[in-house]
Order: structure tokens, then C-alpha cells, then sequence
């Protein structure tokens, strides 16, 4: 079933909980149109890497419909799964490398399970990490690296299949200020050319610092707050903003 | 430099012990596919061997007197030498068969001096095929010459046929439950692989690859698991089996027949390496694509 045609995902009334565990978010609908940049914004704990989880399709809504790409996730045959997966780029919170293999391989994963040439691979690959200015680091296993190129390795090989759908989280929590603002500039790149983007975030400078829409989650809801929103002026608020 | 396999499966401690495990379990299922083999055709040997042949048992004259047995005793070779499918009729020679009772009895057994009734033997060639009536030849023999017996060796034969019967069905149920205890535990191997390497395959799921991307790695390295053990297990049971073989020839006995495996059944044996391996792959990709068709 094809659904929201121009929407590259969407959710509606979609309920998430753990097992048996208390709902975390409920009624959750919303629409990412194609091409948009969202934050994604909420306390620790409310639910971001969850609502990501799900756009990503790891895990399934325990109501509520989801499409992705216009595809009803609930509908859709298992086969076709891994097809929609390949679209979605994730940069995961603990960066999900692999130990036992190089920055080279790790970033080379998606295109190898696509299927892709080592021609492609070898040609692209270095490519990409010269550009996270990680040209040094090619032949280096995650255990030697510092938790700011994990990063920088986990975002190359989010992106090096080139995905219509990017989603971050907490994509800039381990780097310093000055590279937080140049994977950000990466990001808009990439968006410019029609990349979809959801960044999960902690950081009030990358809110402030762009203007892009939020979606922000407390009390288990999710709202849609246009760019360029007023920040709350108390400390406590700020708290529940989950901003610092 | 050729890239390292995504999932590092070689360094679990699975692949060190499972080709022993392997190994020794297709050491037991070619020895008892050997067992198998070998049975199977004692029965015929057996019977080819024996059936040529009959023994008529003629018991001792009433009267006790060696002049009516030895009467009796031509009547009978009498009756067996115009049986049609009959080749030869041989009395044992009453020597013969002191020399037989001796141990027991004494040397001056058949002699007069002490007149015991000895019962006369008759040793008689038959066509195989000639396919003589026993029965019929027993109540025609006991028409002429009361006390006859025809004994065909039939009946000993019958529960040897039957023991090595029962022994080679319990070597099939062997063969059966060594491949259930393989598939067992190449099911348990698999499944600590896949929680090792959970991290990785929710990973390479969430990326986008297919299940049998993940199978297939597991496919290749359960088939080198299996090719090590079955080729490790089968050298070991050949050279059990030549050590028997030549253990066996030593042996000097009617009873034994010959044991040499023909081709045909030495590659049955060998092919134990290879169902190894089979089974060992196809369970582990399975098993793995049962565990990842769970995920969502
Ligand atoms: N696998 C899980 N099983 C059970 N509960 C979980 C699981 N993952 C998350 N939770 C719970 O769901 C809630 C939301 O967690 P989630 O990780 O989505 O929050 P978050 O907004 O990403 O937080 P942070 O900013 O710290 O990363 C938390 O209460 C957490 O305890
Ligand atoms: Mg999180």
C-alpha cells in the first residue's frame, strides 16, 4: 500500500513501549516531507533514539501506523524490508562500529551489503574519509580511535550509500565546537542536494545555529515547533527542553 | 588485501571445538555404516555357504546291533544318493566320529567292547537351487528307516541371521541418533554465534542487508567447519576399519566371512564426511534464518 505521496516518512497515532513496560510515546503522528531538516529535541529519556529507532525499522510501533517512502511498514513483505533500509542512513548515539574491522571497511559496510562493486567501494570509500578528515585514519580499527572520529567514521558510513533519509543521533555529542559546526555544514550539504534529515540533539548553539523546525518530545508527546521559536528563558524549562 | 569477514566467526570457540565434536561423531557414524554394510551381507554369505549342504542323523539300530545300523544306514544313502538336486551322500565314517566323541566320551566308545548305540551321520551335497523339500525328505526318510533326521542348518542359521539382524538395526538407530545429535549441536553452535555476534547482525539488519547476506557467512563457515571434522572423523574410522579388517583376516574361522568393504561401500563410508558437512550447513543457515526472520 502506497501512502503520503510526497512524504518520505510518516507516523500516525503510533504508540512505542518496551515489552511489557509503560507506553513512552503516545499518539504520535507526524510527516516529514521530502527534503526537510528537522532537530529532534527532548530530556534524556524521552524517547528520541526510540521515535528514531522506529523510522530506521528497528523496531516495530506497538500501535499505530508508519510509512515509510510511501511504503505502510505493517503491509509491506519482509523481503522488501531490507530494500527500504538501504535508503536510511543512521548515525547511531554509540556509533555501532565494528571492532575488528578498519575505518576503511566499517564505512564500506552499506555498499558491500548492497552489493555494490569493490571498484565502487575503493574509489568512494577514501574519499568520504578525507572529507571527515580521517585520510590518516583509514587503516585504523575503532578500539584506536577517539570517541570524536568514531563519530566522524560512523557519519561516513551513514551517508556513503548516499541515502535519502539521514538521521542522526546525537551526531555532534563527542566532537568539539568547531567540528560539530563543520559535520553540520555536512549535513545542510547533503540536504541541500535533497537528503532528507533528522539530527537528535542536546545542543541549544546547533538549535539556535540553524534554522531548521523541531520536533520535540516531553511527556511521552511529540510537537512540531517551527524554526526560529523562542527558546525558554528559565533554567528549568531548558531542563525539560533538554537543552544545555 | 582482501577484506576481513564482517562477522569474525572463526575466532569463536565454537570453531575449535566443533570439528572435533564433528570429527568424532562421523568416526561413529562410518563405523557404524560399516557395521551396516558388513551385516547386511553376512545373511547371504552365510546362507550360500551353508545351504549347499545337509546333515541326516541316523539314530542307532532298536536292536543295537552294528550289522542293522550299518543297514540302515545304506538304505538311507540309498534314498538321499536317487533324491533329485542331491550330489553326494557321504557317510561319516564311524572313525570321524569317534575321533568327534573322544573328548568326551573315551577312545573305546564305538567299539563293541562297551556297545554304546552311536547315532550315524550322513553328510549330503545339494544343489542351492535345487530347493529340496526338507520336510518331505525327513517323513520320506523316517518311512524307511526310523529315528532319521534331516537337519538343515536352517534353524541355527535362522537366529544368526537374526542377531546380526538386530545388531545391524541398532547401528542404523546409531547412525539415526548421531545425526540428530549432530543437527543438535551444530543448532547449539549456531545460536551462541549468533548472541556473540548479536551487536553486529542488528547492525548489518538495520543497514539493510538481507538475511541470507548474514546466512550465507555463517552457511561457508559451518561447510569449513564440517569439511575439517568429516575429513578428520573419516581418516580416523579408515584406519580403524583397515585395523580391523586385518584384526578379522587373522581370525581363522568358517564362521567369519571374509570382510572386505567393496568400493562401492567404502565410498558409502567415506561419503559419512560429506553428509557431515551437508548436515552441518544446512543447519546452521536454518538456524540462522529462523533466529534473523524474528527480527523486526
Ligand atoms: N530496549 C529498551 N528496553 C526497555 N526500555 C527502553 C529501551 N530503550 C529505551 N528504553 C526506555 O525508553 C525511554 C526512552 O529512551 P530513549 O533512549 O529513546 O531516550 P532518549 O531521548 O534517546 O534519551 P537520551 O537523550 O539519553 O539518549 C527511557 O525511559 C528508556 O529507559
Ligand atoms: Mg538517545
Amino acid at each position: 500500500m502506497v501512502l503520503g505521496g510526497g512524504d518520505v516518512i510518516r507516523f500516525q497515532n503510533v504508540g512505542i513501549r518496551y515489552g511489557l513496560g509503560p507506553e513512552i510515546l503516545h499518539d504520535v503522528s507526524l510527516r516529514l516531507e521530502e527534503g526537510s531538516f528537522h532537530f529532534l529535541t527532548g530530556a534524556s529519556g524521552a524517547g528520541k533514539s526510540s521515535l528514531l529507532r522506529l523510522m530506521y525499522l528497528a523496531n516495530q510501533p506497538s500501535r499505530g501506523l508508519i510509512s515509510l517512502f510511501g511504503h505502510d511498514i505493517a503491509t509491506t513483505p519482509k523481503r522488501d524490508l531490507p530494500g527500504l533500509r538501504r535508503q536510511v542512513g543512521v548515525v547511531f548515539q554509540d556509533f555501532r562500529l565494528i571492532d575488528h574491522l578498519t575505518a576503511m571497511e566499517n564505512v564500506a559496510l552499506p555498499l558491500r551489503v548492497a552489493g555494490a562493486s569493490e571498484d565502487q567501494v575503493r574509489e568512494h570509500v577514501p574519499e568520504l574519509l578525507s572529507w571527515v578528515g580521517l585520510s590518516d585514519q583509514i587503516d585504523a580499527r575503532p578500539p584506536t580511535l577517539s570517541g570524536g572520529q568514531k563519530q566522524r567514521v560512523a557519519i561516513a558510513r551513514a551517508i556513503i550509500a548516499r541515502p535519502k533519509l539521514l538521521l542522526a543521533d546525537e551526531p555532534t555529542g563527542n566532537v568539539d565546537e568547531h567540528i560539530a559546526m563543520r559535520l553540520m555544514h555536512l549535513f545542510e550539504e547533503l540536504n541541500k542536494i535533497g537528503t532528507t534529515v533528522v539530527v537528535a540533539t542536546h545542543n541549544k548553539a546547533l538549535v539556535t545555529g540553524f534554522a531548521h523546525p523541531r520536533l520535540h518530545l516531553a511527556k511521552g508527546e511529540l510537537k512540531v515547533l517551527k524554526a526560529g521559536m523562542p527558546l525558554p528563558e528559565n533554567d528549568d524549562e531548558a531542563e525539560s527542553e533538554g537543552l544545555q | 588485501m582482501p577484506s576481513a569477514p564482517v562477522l569474525p566467526l572463526t575466532r569463536d570457540a565454537s570453531s575449535r571445538f566443533l570439528p572435533w565434536l564433528i570429527a568424532f561423531m562421523v568416526w561413529l557414524a562410518a563405523m557404524a555404516m560399516a557395521a551396516v554394510l558388513v551385516l547386511s551381507s553376512f545373511g547371504n554369505q552365510w546362507r550360500s555357504n551353508l545351504t549347499g549342504t545337509l546333515t541326516v542323523q541316523i539314530a542307532a539300530a532298536p536292536d543295537g546291533q552294528p550289522a542293522t545300523s550299518e543297514q540302515r544306514l545304506n538304505r538311507a544313502l540309498d534314498i538321499l544318493r536317487k533324491t533329485p538336486g542331491v550330489t553326494n551322500a557321504e557317510a561319516l565314517p564311524l572313525k570321524r566320529i569317534s575321533d568327534l566323541l573322544a573328548p568326551w566320551l573315551g577312545r573305546d566308545v564305538v567299539t563293541e567292547t562297551l556297545g554304546l548305540p552311536i547315532p550315524r551321520l550322513i553328510d549330503v551335497k545339494i544343489q542351492p537351487e535345487a530347493n529340496i523339500d526338507v520336510a518331505a525328505l525327513w517323513e520320506r526318510l523316517n518311512k524307511e528307516v526310523d529315528g532319521t533326521q534331516v537337519d538343515d542348518h536352517g534353524a541355527w542359521l535362522d537366529r544368526l541371521i537374526a542377531l546380526a539382524g538386530a545388531v545391524e538395526a541398532i547401528a542404523l538407530a546409531v547412525l539415526g541418533l548421531i545425526s540428530i545429535a549432530a543437527i543438535a549441536t551444530v543448532v547449539f553452535a549456531t545460536r551462541t554465534s549468533l548472541t556473540i555476534h548479536r551487536d553486529v547482525i542488528e547492525l548489518l539488519h538495520v543497514i539493510g542487508a538481507k538475511d541470507e547476506y548474514v546466512a550465507d557467512q555463517f552457511h561457508w563457515h559451518a561447510l569449513n567447519l564440517g569439511l575439517k571434522g568429516g575429513i578428520a572423523g573419516v581418516l580416523l574410522a579408515t584406519a580403524t576399519l583397515l585395523g580391523l579388517g586385518s584384526l578379522w583376516s587373522g581370525v581363522e574361522s568358517s564362521l567369519l566371512p571374509p570382510i572386505s568393504l567393496k568400493i562401492w561401500q567404502w565410498a558409502c563410508v567415506l561419503s559419512v564426511a560429506l553428509a557431515a558437512a551437508g548436515i552441518s550447513t544446512v543447519t546452521a543457515r536454518i538456524t540462522v534464518l529462523r533466529a534473523l526472520g524474528r527480527m523486526p
